[in-house]
C-alpha cells in the first residue's frame, strides 16, 4: 500500500513541479516571452511618441489577452491563477494563431498521438523481448550474432533517419504509403473498410518508425536470460520435469524482466517525446505535429500547454506500468505482507 | 633475563616503533616511467587488443582529427589564417549535383547549390564537438557530484536529491528540450550542447549511488576516514576514481544523444540555422533535392551515414571501455607490477 501511495504521490509531485517549470520559463525569465511581447509592445508606442499611462494599460491587457497572464500582477498571485486555472478548469489559455483553447486543440489532437506511440511501443517491448530471448536460448549461434549486429546497427542509426528513409522508399518512390493526413480524404469516418483501410494506410510507416524508436533491450534482455539460466534453480525445475515452455516464460522470463522493467518504463517517456519529431516528418496532424506548428509560429501558450500534456502522458503511462509492477515481483508489495522466517 | 626484557637498549618493542622500511626510493625518472606505464602504456595496449575499443576509438580520434583540421583551415589567427588543409565550401565551386566518387575536386558529389559535401561535412564537425563536449562534460558533472554527494552523505541530503532525480527522470526529455530550445533560441553551439544535455544526467546520478554506498562500506574508505583524511580527499581518490567506468560510458552514450538530438532539432529547423551543422545539411537536402531521384539523394545519404558512423563509434567506445576499467585486466598488460613477472 505505502508503495502505490508513494508512486501516486511521487507523479502528483512531478505534475507540480512541470507546472511549476513551464510557468517560470513563461512569465519569471527576465528575457522570457510575457516580458518579450510586452517589451515588443512598448518600444513600438515610444516611437510613436511618448506613451500615456492608458495606453501602457492598453498594453498590458493585450499581453494578458495574448498570455493569459497580467503583466502588472505580483509573481505568487500570478502562480496561484495559472495553477488554479490549469487544475481545476483545464484552461491552458487560447492559442495566438487558432484562436481556440489550446486544451481543446489538443484534446482533439491526443488520441491520434496515443494510436501511433500505443502502438509502437507495444510492439517495439514485444519484438525485442521476444528476440532477446530467442538469442539467448541459441546464444553462441549464427542467429545470436546476426541478431546483436542487428541491435548494434539499430542503436547506431537514430530512428528518425529510418522514417526519412521510409518515406523516401515506400512512399515518394513506391507510392504504396500517403505522405501524410491521418485519414484518406473522402471517406466517411465510422465502422466501415474504406475509413479503416485508410486510417491504417496512414499510420503504416509512423508505427513502423515509432517501432524502430521503441524497439531496444533487447540486447539486455538477452545478457539477463542468460544469467538466469546458469542459475541453480532452472537446473532444479529441469529435474523436477517442468515443462520447457513453462520455465522459460514463468522462471526465465520473468526474473530476466525485473531488472529492465524501470527501463522500458522510461520508454514511455522518450517515446511521446520522439513523436514531436516523428509526427513532423511524416505530417501526421496528431499532438506533435500541433507543438510543432506552434513552436514555428511562437505560440507560447500552445506550446507550454503541449509540454504539459506531453508531461502528462508520460506520468500516466509510467504510473500504470509502476502500479502493475506488483503483478510482476510481488516483493515490492514490501512492509507487513513480506513472509517473516 | 626478565629485567632486560622489560625495557632499556635494543628492546623488540622500540624496534617496532623506529624502524623504517627499506623500500627504496625512486628517482624523478622511475616515477615518470612508473607513472606513464600506469596510465598510458596498459589502457592503450588493452584498447589495441580490444576490436570494439580500437575501431571506436579509431572513429572517435578521426572525428575529433577533422574538427581540428577544420578549424585550422577557417581561422584567422596569427600563422594559421594561410593554412588552408579544406577549404571552406562556397556556392557554384562544382557543378550541381555532381555524383560521388568522380571528382577528387568534391569527393562526395555536389548539392543544389554546387557545394562540396564534403566541405561541408568536415567544416560541420567543430561545432558539433563543441556541442557533444558541452553537453556530455555537465550530464556527467552533474550526474557524478549529485550521486556521489547523495550516496556519502546520505539521510535527508540523499532523499531530498534523489526526489529531485526521479523528478527530472520523468519529464519526458526531447519535450523539455524542444520547449527550451524555442525559447532562449541558443546560437552558440556551446550554449545548444548544455540545453541538449539538460536531461542526461539522471540515470549517472542514480548509478553513481547505488555505487557509492557500496563502496562508502569498503574497508579502503574506512581505512581512509580512520586516518582522518578530509572528506573532499576521500570523495576524490576512494570514491570518484571507483567510478570511471560509468562515468566515461555515460559520457560516450550523452554524446551520441546530444548527435541525435541535435541533428534532430536542426533538421526539423527547430533550431536556427547558425552553424554548419549535418542536421542542417540533412534538411537542406531533404528540401532541396527531388527525393525521388536516385542522381540526387546522395546529398542526403552523406550526412546520415556519417551521423551513423560517429554515433557506431562512441557506442563500440563506451563498450571497450568497459574492459579499459577492468583493474586485473589492466594489470596484466602493465610492465612495472609484480604481476607482469608471473604472466
Amino acid at each position: 500500500m505505502s508503495y502505490y501511495l508513494k508512486r501516486l504521490g511521487q507523479s502528483v509531485l512531478v505534475f507540480f513541479v512541470t507546472v511549476t517549470v513551464t510557468f517560470a520559463l513563461y512569465r519569471m525569465l527576465p528575457f522570457g516571452p510575457v516580458e518579450m511581447m510586452r517589451a515588443n509592445l512598448i518600444s513600438q508606442l515610444v516611437q510613436q511618441g511618448n506613451p500615456t499611462p492608458d495606453q501602457i494599460e492598453k498594453v498590458n491587457q493585450m499581453v494578458q489577452a495574448y498570455t493569459g497572464i497580467n503583466p502588472d500582477q505580483p509573481w505568487y498571485f500570478a502562480y496561484y491563477e495559472y495553477l488554479y486555472d490549469i487544475v481545476v478548469y483545464q484552461d491552458f489559455g487560447v492559442s495566438i494563431t487558432k484562436r481556440e483553447p489550446v486544451f481543446q486543440i489538443l484534446f482533439a489532437a491526443m488520441p491520434w498521438s496515443l494510436f501511433i506511440s500505443i502502438y509502437g511501443l507495444a510492439l517495439g517491448t514485444t519484438v525485442s523481448l521476444l528476440l532477446g530471448a530467442a538469442m539467448a536460448y541459441t546464444e553462441g549461434s549464427r542467429f545470436d550474432a546476426g541478431m546483436t549486429v542487428v541491435s548494434i546497427i539499430n542503436t547506431t542509426v537514430p530512428y528518425y533517419i529510418v522514417a526519412i528513409l521510409a518515406l523516401i522508399v515506400f512512399s515518394f518512390n513506391l507510392g504504396w504509403f500517403p505522405s501524410g493526413g491521418r485519414m484518406t480524404p473522402g471517406t466517411t469516418p465510422g465502422f466501415n473498410y474504406p475509413f479503416i483501410a485508410g486510417i491504417v494506410e496512414h499510420a503504416a510507416l509512423p508505427i513502423l518508425s515509432s517501432f524502430i524508436a521503441g524497439f531496444g533491450g533487447a540486447l539486455a534482455f538477452r545478457g539477463n536470460c542468460i544469467r538466469e539460466m546458469g542459475k541453480g534453480y532452472i537446473r532444479l525445475a529441469r529435474l523436477r520435469g517442468i515443462s520447457q515452455g513453462r520455465i522459460a516464460i514463468r522462471y526465465v522470463g520473468r526474473n530476466a524482466l525485473l531488472p529492465i522493467y524501470t527501463s522500458i518504463m522510461m520508454g514511455i517517456a522518450s517515446l511521446f517525446g520522439s513523436s514531436i519529431i516523428l509526427e513532423t516528418i511524416f505530417n501526421y496532424p496528431a499532438m506533435g505535429f500541433v507543438t510543432f506548428e506552434a513552436l514555428m509560429d511562437r505560440d507560447y501558450p500552445l506550446i507550454m500547454g503541449s509540454f504539459i500534456f506531453f508531461t502528462t502522458l508520460t506520468l500516466l503511462g509510467i504510473l500504470v506500468a509502476d502500479l502493475t509492477y506488483g503483478i510482476i515481483d510481488p516483493r515490492v508489495k514490501g512492509g507487513a505482507e513480506r513472509e517473516s522466517y | 633475563m626478565k629485567a632486560t626484557d622489560d625495557g632499556g637498549d635494543g628492546s623488540p618493542i622500540d624496534d617496532i616503533f623506529t624502524r623504517t622500511s627499506e623500500v627504496p626510493t625512486l628517482t624523478r625518472r622511475e616515477k615518470a616511467r612508473r607513472t606513464f606505464d600506469r596510465r598510458v602504456y596498459a589502457p592503450m595496449a588493452v584498447l589495441v587488443r580490444d576490436w570494439r575499443a580500437l575501431v571506436g576509438g579509431l572513429i572517435i580520434a578521426a572525428f575529433f582529427l577533422t574538427g581540428v583540421v577544420a578549424w585550422v583551415s577557417s581561422s584567422n589567427w596569427w600563422f594559421l589564417d594561410g593554412v588552408v588543409l579544406v577549404a571552406t565550401p562556397t556556392v557554384m565551386e562544382g557543378p550541381i549535383f555532381a555524383p560521388p566518387f568522380q571528382d577528387s575536386a568534391y569527393p562526395l558529389g555536389t548539392g543544389v547549390m554546387g557545394k562540396s559535401i564534403f566541405k561541408q561535412l568536415v567544416h560541420a564537425a567543430p561545432a558539433m564537438l563543441q556541442m557533444i563536449f558541452a553537453g556530455a562534460f555537465l550530464s556527467v558533472i552533474a550526474g557524478t557530484v549529485i550521486g556521489t554527494v547523495a550516496g556519502y552523505r546520505g539521510g535527508t541530503i540523499d532523499k531530498t536529491l534523489m526526489s529531485f532525480t526521479d523528478v527530472v527522470l520523468t519529464i519526458p526529455g526531447i519535450a523539455l528540450v524542444i520547449v527550451l530550445a524555442a525559447i532562449f533560441e541558443p546560437r552558440h553551439p556551446v550554449v545548444v550542447g548544455i540545453i541538449l544535455g539538460i536531461d542526461n544526467w539522471p540515470r549517472l546520478a542514480r548509478t553513481v549511488r547505488s555505487e557509492v554506498l557500496s563502496i562508502r562500506e569498503e574497508a579502503f574508505t574506512e581505512a581512509s576516514r580512520i586516518m582522518g583524511l578530509s572528506q573532499l580527499t576521500i570523495l576524490r581518490k576512494d570514491i570518484i576514481s571507483n567510478l570511471m567506468p560509468y562515468i566515461s560510458i555515460n559520457f560516450a552514450n550523452g554524446a551520441r544523444t546530444i548527435i541525435f538530438e541535435s541533428v534532430a532539432l536542426y533538421f526539423l529547423g527547430i533550431l536556427s540555422f547558425t552553424t554548419l551543422n549535418w542536421g542542417v545539411m540533412m534538411n537542406e537536402a531533404y528540401n532541396g533535392a527531388d527525393l525521388t531521384n536516385l542522381g540526387q539523394l546522395h546529398w542526403l545519404f552523406a550526412p546520415m551515414l556519417t551521423i551513423a558512423i560517429v554515433s557506431l563509434g562512441f557506442i563500440l567506445f563506451a563498450q571497450g571501455l568497459d574492459r579499459i576499467f577492468n583493474v586485473r585486466l589492466r594489470a596484466r598488460h602493465e610492465s612495472t607490477t609484480a604481476d607482469a613477472e608471473e604472466q
